[in-house]
């Protein structure tokens, strides 16, 4: 057999890493571990329950958590985050309880967005992380209007905007990166090009040279970020995140990467990714590169490993548990939040 | 008080929100020193310059996407787009986030979003100069709309818009931006929505107009006064939300309907007026209701006019319903 | 689509074969279509304050770049103009007269009075119906290249638009899928450095317009617009490009409107009269009539007589169009759908049976 490419390995030494991410890398670097399994495991155990029928509709982020821990490890709690179809996990390492998280998978009466969206379509406000709908592209605008009401009141924190590969051909990723230049607005804009928008490559997404030269268009700096390491993905999005904060405008961040799952529990990949495309994600695979320098550098054993993985176990079963074990949202809901209640003028 | 026109108490209200709450920000095309193309927002960015009088690049959807991140995170933009024509590019901004921002987060993340725009024909507008189409705002849940045919109205329904927690489709209709002037009361005048207006008493037949609409009714209400009918005329000002009660307590005392609106008929506002009748006031009724509205045709150039309901028209159908029974 | 071609192309009102380059004689024929235009400009903002049309736009200084641009396309060639291309009207052959029949929204109005004026159509000339939204007609060019690159037909398309609508969702889209299908497109942005009020450089943080095609993967080219070879030559270079099948340019040619936005707006409020002094300078017009007296090609006595004709052709071009009788009422049901639906046929009966657009008639 030819064989399936080799595991691409994280190119750093232990100071080149410490100079990436600070004196404290160590501990950086094991939480960030620890948030990619709990990934990983909730994925896993989300695809099956909704292949059984427990959960409508899951769209993972396999092969996107170095980006969406990076993101989330790399902000500060007074930044804000605009997700796309992918970055929920972003909301977990803010702070967003894993319990919450479940409620909403199982649009349960815990739900904080009441069971009105599909699962992947969280609400966690307290962290900052704001509701998604479904509409590619549309949140890329609110991340730019958020970011000029920050400092129109003089607040600190920017905002980071993910969307996919796909997005960038919508009327918002225009409008919002032209807004956002015009006003110098404090937000990153993070494109997670994992190659794919459902079964549209990127390379029939757009003839640019890459997506993060469409920067260019809008004056605005941008830079291809290889997306499956995380030591990469936490320096550029802290340095964008500086940069925006202190009044040097936005940047385009364009995270290269590979979508390692179908495109939602919806799709079947079979029908349009070539045959080798599996192999390629898996010599890219995030967590396994993390883990293979962890282990070269005597960082992560083998049973601090299986600690690790029996843990994030543990928590998603309760997780999912607490969740199966809620009543659906009440019916009475079905009516409320359409209006603020008590608003003017209601006569019925 | 102060006599206005209803251009000139649409800038009032503005300034009044602005001076009132640094938080209030305006956006949108033209805005700044070019005191917007209608001069709505007229001497603003001198007040308050470029940081609150925002003149944005070419682009609704920038316009109202990026006014709901910024209500998102406490300002309240109020967000102007130029002619209703030029909404279409925000649609899918207003539809499918402003208007759901608070369901689909369980009510965490309200978006008040107040945007106005003039709308409707009579300027010689032609088709994207002219339309009317509240109708499809009003069928969108999670949003209010509101239509002003009065100085008072337009600024005292927009500080309450201001006011508001919801986001607010707030339709100028911009034939009688300069047409009529009124009294307007000064400082924080409020309107509360949903709470129509009795623009004329009468006791044979209910007329209801709203915004540019509503000067040509009343004509025709004076017109079928001449021969005995006593219409009354009845604008809902909030479309959303609406009340109902007005509506029926008028046809419950006259018997008889005609809603006028310019915007074409089909599926127009006025089918909804006309459906609450027949749902909650069939046994009032002694004619059918009528409608008096634009064609189910786009908006034409040079026939406006005959586009257009006028007195004559409206006042024709209110005999033929007073007549029928 | 029916693919007949127009036979009164802009190479030939020009008198220029098809094909060939922009010399001498070309250039004369040019600096007529351009002096025409001008004269149409401000007559046309006359009759506007005098009431007798209701809106007008002018391309004061645009002509070169109008008119560079229209005489490098072919009769088959397709225009998707905005609502100030009136001198590519005239240089495609469009008669002076149908404009003014448009302006004036008369019963020979070829877009039936529907619309404002300036918003023409002329589907003879390949020259699209124009819509007031900022930036739509950018993407219907690029599918009418796909319709094109389809058949397998040697013709570009040609969106016009605005610095302004470089904002629009159009824009993005337009270009994006253009790139994408190598499409036969040549996107011609006049940058009048003003979108309204708006001013070129809030409009967008990129240094200029053209390297925006950057992100779609092709190229962009700046040129002078108020130089009408250096226009012609571009395009004709754009389009060799575009037939070859090595897909679209984006052409951005750097002019300054002279005039207000429309007869709607006050540029006193929003830009200084030495930025407009500056520019004034730099008339199209004069430039090109200079380049023709050192050329030997015009003398003063000539260049009256090309004023004087485009003041004749206007003028009974204006006389006609107000002699024709307005639109018939009853056209307002028309072409709503390809036939009268019942529903609007009662409508029309109500209509009639209220006596509207009848002499007293509501
Ligand atoms: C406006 C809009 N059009 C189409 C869709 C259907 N759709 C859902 S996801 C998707 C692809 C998105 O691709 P990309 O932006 O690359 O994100 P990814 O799924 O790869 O993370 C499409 C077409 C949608 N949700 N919204
Ligand atoms: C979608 C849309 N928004 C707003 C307008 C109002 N409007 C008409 S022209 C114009 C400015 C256009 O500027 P530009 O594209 O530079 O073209 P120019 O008028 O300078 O030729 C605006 C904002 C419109 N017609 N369409
Ligand atoms: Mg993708
Ligand atoms: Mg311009």
């Amino acid at each position: 057999m030819n064989g399936a490419p080799a595991l691409v390995p994280l190119p750093y030494s232990p100071d080149q890493v410490a100079a990436r991410l600070g004196s404290d890398w160590q501990p950086t670097l094991r939480s960030a571990h620890r948030w990619m399994i709990l990934a990983r495991t909730l994925d896993a155990r989300m695809q099956a329950l909704q292949r059984q029928g427990r959960v409508g509709f899951y769209g993972a982020a396999t092969g996107q958590e170095a980006v969406n821990v990076a993101a989330g490890l790399a902000s500060r709690p007074e930044d804000w985050v605009y997700p796309g179809l992918r970055e929920q996990l972003v909301a977990l390492v803010r702070g967003h309880p894993l319990v919450t998280y479940a409620h909403h998978l199982f649009a349960d009466n815990l739900d904080p967005g009441r069971g009105r969206n599909m699962p992947c379509h969280p609400t966690a406000q307290e962290v900052r992380y704001v509701s998604m709908s479904s509409v590619i592209g549309t949140q890329i605008d609110h991340a730019v209007g958020t970011a000029f009401a920050l400092r129109h009141r003089h607040e600190p924190g920017a905002v980071l905007a993910f969307f996919g590969d796909g997005a960038t051909s919508s009327n918002d990723f225009h409008a919002a990166l032209n807004f956002g230049a015009v006003w110098g607005a404090p937000v990153v804009f993070c494109c997670t090009n994992n190659q794919w928008a459902i079964s549209v490559p990127v390379t029939h997404q757009t003839a640019a040279p890459s997506l993060a030269a469409k920067a260019a268009e809008y004056g605005l700096p941008g830079r291809q970020v290889d997306g499956t390491d995380f030591v990469a993905v936490f320096a550029e999005v802290r340095a964008a995140l500086e940069q925006a904060r202190s009044g040097g405008g936005p940047t385009l961040l364009e995270f290269v990467l590979y979508r390692m799952t179908a495109h939602s529990s919806s799709d079947d990949p079979t029908r349009y990714q070539p045959k080798d495309w599996a192999a390629r994600a898996v010599a890219h695979d995030p967590v396994a590169r993390l883990e293979e320098w962890l282990g070269r550098n005597r960082l992560l054993d083998a049973d601090q490993r299986a600690a690790v993985a029996a843990e994030c176990e543990s928590a998603v079963r309760d997780a999912v548990e607490a969740a199966e074990a809620t009543i659906p949202p009440v019916p009475a809901s079905l009516t409320e939040d359409v209006y603020a209640s008590g608003s003017t003028g209601w006569t019925d | 008080m102060t006599e206005l026109t209803l251009v000139q108490a649409v800038n009032r209200g503005l300034a009044e929100a602005m001076r009132a709450d640094p938080n209030v920000v305006l956006l949108g095309e033209d805005i700044g020193l070019n005191g917007g193309v209608f001069r709505a927002t007229e001497g603003l960015y001198k007040e308050f310059g470029e940081q609150r009088v925002i003149d944005t690049p070419l682009s609704e959807t920038g316009i109202v996407g990026t006014a709901i991140g910024m209500a998102l995170n406490g300002l309240t933009p109020i967000a102007e787009i130029q002619f209703m024509d030029f909404i279409y590019p925000a649609f899918d901004q207003i539809v499918s986030e402003l208007a759901k921002f608070r369901y689909r987060s369980g009510g965490q993340f309200p978006c008040h979003v107040v945007i106005r725009t003039p709308y409707g024909g009579g300027i010689k507008g032609g088709l994207y100069h002219s339309q009317s189409t509240e109708a499809y705002f009003c069928h969108t849940a999670g949003l209010k709309v509101v239509v002003p045919s009065t100085p008072a109205d337009a600024k005292g329904l927009l500080l309450t818009a201001v006011h508001d927690e919801d986001p607010v489709v707030f339709l100028e209709p911009k034939r009688i931006y300069r047409a009529v002037t009124g009294e307007v009361p000064d400082g924080d005048h409020r309107v509360p929505f949903g709470k129509a207006r009795l623009v004329r008493e009468g006791t044979d037949v209910s007329l209801f107009a709203y915004g540019a609409m509503v000067p040509p009714t009343v004509e025709a209400a004076e017109a079928l006064a001449k021969d005995g009918i006593q219409a009354e005329v009845v604008d809902p000002r909030t479309l959303v939300p609406l009340d109902e009660a007005a509506i029926l307590a008028s046809v419950e005392k006259t018997g008889r309907a005609v809603v006028v609106h310019e915007a074409a008929r089909f599926c127009g506002f006025g089918a909804e007026i006309a459906a609450l009748l027949a749902e909650k006031a069939f046994y009032s009724l002694k004619s059918p209701i009528a409608r008096v509205t634009g064609y189910d045709t786009p908006f034409p150039y040079a026939l406006e006019n005959l586009y257009l309901p006028n007195a004559d028209t409206i006042a024709h159908a209110a005999r033929a319903a007073v007549q029928a029974a | 689509m029916d693919a007949a071609s127009p036979d009164a192309s802009a190479s030939a009102r020009a008198g220029i074969p098809a094909g060939a380059g922009l010399g001498p004689d070309r250039i004369l024929a040019a600096y007529r279509l351009m002096v025409l235009s001008r004269t149409t400009d401000e007559r046309c903002l006359a009759l506007q304050r005098q009431g007798r049309i209701g809106f007008y736009a002018p391309l004061l200084g645009q002509e070169a770049a109008q008119v560079g641009c229209a005489l490098a396309l072919t009769a088959e060639d397709w225009v998707f103009p905005a609502y100030r291309e009136l001198a590519v009207a005239l240089a495609r052959g469009v008669p002076l007269k149908s404009i003014i029949d448009q302006l004036i929204g008369n019963s020979a109005d070829l877009t039936k009075g529907r619309q404002m004026p300036n918003h023409f159509g002329f589907r003879e000339f390949r020259f699209v119906t124009a819509s007031s939204p900022i930036g739509t007609q950018i993407t219907q060019a690029v599918g009418a290249a796909m319709a094109a690159q389809r058949r397998r037909e040697a013709v570009v398309t040609v969106p016009f638009f605005g610095d302004g609508a470089t904002s629009s969702n159009d824009f993005h889209a337009g270009l994006n899928f253009a790139g994408v299908f190598r499409t036969p497109t040549i996107f011609f942005c006049q940058n009048n450095q003003w979108a309204i009020s708006l001013p070129r450089d809030k409009q967008t943080r990129s240094k200029t317009l053209a390297e925006k095609a950057e992100a779609y993967g092709f190229p962009g080219v700046v040129v002078d617009g108020t130089d009408l070879n250096a226009v012609y030559r571009a395009v004709v270079q754009a389009r060799a490009r575009a037939v070859q099948g090595d897909g679209p340019t984006l052409i951005e040619a750097q002019v300054y409107r002279l005039g207000p936005h429309s007869t709607s707006d006050d540029p006193k409020r929003y830009r200084t009269d030495a930025e407009v002094a500056e520019w004034k300078a730099r008339d199209p017009l004069a430039r090109l009539r200079a380049d023709l007296a050192v050329a030997g090609q015009l003398d003063d006595a000539a260049d009256q007589k090309v004023w004087e004709e485009a003041r004749a052709e206007v003028a009974a071009a204006i006389e006609a169009g107000e002699r024709s009788p307005p639109m018939p009422p009853e056209s307002i049901f028309e072409d709503v759908f390809a036939t009268l639906t019942p529903r609007l046929e009662a409508e029309r009966e109500e209509f009639r049976a209220l006596g509207r657009g009848t002499e007293g008639g509501p």
